[in-house]
């Protein structure tokens, strides 16, 4: 496969760059201060105080306290912890669990999983922007419900949750909220407590932090069985010696993503909306899928019709355009993305969804470039397309 | 993911569009599992294929072997057309990952519907030949592991 000349990555809700001050920032624990923070020396100290401030950089930009914040392997990791563990330690309580039906994997196959060792799950359907409905989530609460898990914003379509509101209704009904803000993290500002969260998923590698290091948070006085039983690590709760580059890399990162937040946002909505508004408006029988204002800062998601998204995908990848899609063929099933499904999308249409997402190195030529290229390979598939044809045919 | 000459065919696939008056067209697939190919025959009067068109819905895979079909069926008779399989479009692309398979299935299936409908336009039998299914994800289950 011939090489593109230059990359134009608009995936950054899959992975980010590494920033090259996070990476500065973890070298040194790798051939230098590489002691066990466990370890009772002195030279381990520098370790044990690497943690100490990694914690403390997550824990304040969450409005936690640091005692709060148990790192893990990363995102999915901490989603599944929240809800097994959380299943395990209040089960005599009650077996019923609510969650949504555009949850990420990590939560609905943990779902399901629970749902085999006998506790009943509530999967709660969205509104045709992706939006939780308040109501439905009321009414689907029962004396044995234990734990509302809904996610910050949807990783596919960008949608953000009324996350106060959902973690209120939790509260008056006494029932723990976990929130998975994988993609929110770094986005939106968030304070667990105005929201009312109880526990919360997040990744250092979708805010330019490393791969391989998350956190759960978790509120004091939630009781919460040990992940991963063995040393007295994260307060034994999730034992293993620290990941300490991976935990400073993260503490680095949220730093950082705290420091740039409000104008690289504003900066990537403008950027997000200029992209929206000339695909939709140059590229006939095309669809924005998600909430319209009430989105991810970096997050624009399309479906073509009468085009394949993996068709598209490959494409895009010849002209070096980075983007990913909710088609069959890409998630390995027959089914497109369970998220278009669940906000009312026909099969045919999710087959044709793009995402494109932002970061802060995005520029308004780069979009200018990919909003051609998109015209370009949407026609040309069109054209081949046994669909298109048949839509002519009837017009 | 996919071979030179998969990705060769899917970005510059061969024998698109549509015939007038074609001798017989077929359609298979559905919609819902992302794939749809339609084939168009012109059969001379001594049951050779003179021109083949596709078009096709569907990944890399399916607009691929939907070209590689067209290739494998241009110029032969319809009995020898009869005789391309999946597995000889799947080798003439040097394979395809096991996941698209069915795409392979869908090309030799949308043949067959073509010289089905070829068939019954002439009134004439095709000794071999079966009345193709729609739908080749038809009874297919999806794989499933526990974990």
């Amino acid at each position: 496969m011939e090489e593109a000349k230059r990359m134009i990555y608009l995936d950054n809700a899959a992975t980010t760059r590494t920033a090259p001050e996070v990476v500065e920032a973890m070298l040194p624990y790798f051939t230098e201060l590489y002691g066990n923070p466990s370890s009772v020396y002195r030279f381990s100290q520098k370790s044990k105080d690497a943690v100490v401030k990694g914690r403390e950089s997550v824990a304040k930009a969450l409005g936690a306290d640091t005692s709060e914040i148990y790192f893990t392997a990363g995102g999915s990791e901490a989603d599944n912890w929240a809800l097994k563990a959380t299943a395990e330690a209040y089960k005599t309580k009650g077996n019923h669990i609510i969650t949504t039906k555009i949850e990420h994997h990590a939560i609905l196959h943990a779902a399901e999983w629970l749902e085999k060792q006998g506790f009943e799950v509530t999967y709660l359907d969205v509104d045709e922007n992706g939006t939780v409905k308040l109501e439905e989530l009321k009414k689907a609460i029962r004396p044995t419900t234990i734990l509302i898990s809904v996610m910050f914003a949807n990783n596919e379509i960008g949608t953000v949750q009324p996350i106060r509101e959902i973690g209120q209704i939790a509260r008056e009904h006494g029932i723990l909220f976990h929130t998975d803000a994988v993609q929110a993290f770094g986005q939106i500002p968030i304070r667990v407590d105005d929201l009312n969260i109880d526990m919360l998923s997040a990744s250092a590698h979708k805010l330019n932090g490393p791969k391989g290091i998350g956190c759960l948070y978790i509120r004091k006085g939630v009781k919460i069985r040990s992940f991963v039983h063995g040393g007295g690590q994260e307060r034994k709760r999730r034992a293993g010696t620290e990941n300490v580059p991976g935990i400073v890399g993260f503490g680095a990162a949220v730093e950082r993503a705290m420091r740039t937040m409000e104008d690289r946002t504003a900066r990537e909505k403008e950027l997000r909306d200029y992209l929206i508004g000339r695909v939709l408006k140059e590229v006939p029988y095309t669809r924005l899928n998600g909430h319209y204002t009430n989105r991810l800062p970096n997050n624009a998601n399309f479906s073509f019709q009468f085009v394949e998204g993996e068709s598209l995908l490959i494409m895009l990848d010849m002209e070096g355009i980075c983007g990913s899609s909710g088609s069959a063929c890409t998630s390995g099933s027959l089914d497109p993305s369970h998220v278009l499904l669940a906000i009312g999308l026909p099969h045919e249409i999710a087959h044709g969804s793009l995402r494109l997402t932002l970061s802060e190195e995005t520029t308004k030529e780069e979009l200018d470039e990919v909003v051609e290229v998109i015209k370009r390979i949407v026609e040309r598939l069109r054209n081949m397309s046994p669909l298109y044809e048949d839509f002519l045919r009837k017009q | 993911m996919y071979s030179d000459k998969v990705m060769d065919h899917f970005q510059n696939p061969r024998n698109v569009g549509e015939i007038e008056n074609a001798s017989g067209v077929g359609t298979v697939g559905n919609a819902k599992c992302g794939d749809i190919m339609r084939i168009y025959l012109d059969v001379d009067d001594h049951q050779v294929i003179r021109d083949v068109k596709f078009k096709t819905f569907g990944c890399g895979a399916a607009v691929a072997t939907s070209s590689m079909a067209t290739e494998l069926v241009k110029g032969k008779t319809i009995y020898e057309a009869l005789q391309v399989t999946n597995k000889a479009v799947m080798d003439a692309l040097d394979g395809l990952p096991p996941v698209k398979v069915h795409c392979s299935l869908l090309a030799e299936e949308a043949i067959h519907a073509a010289l089905w409908d070829y068939a019954e336009k002439r009134g004439i039998q095709i000794e071999g030949l079966e009345r193709p299914k729609s739908d080749i994800h038809e009874g297919e289950e999806e794989e499933s592991e526990e974990y």
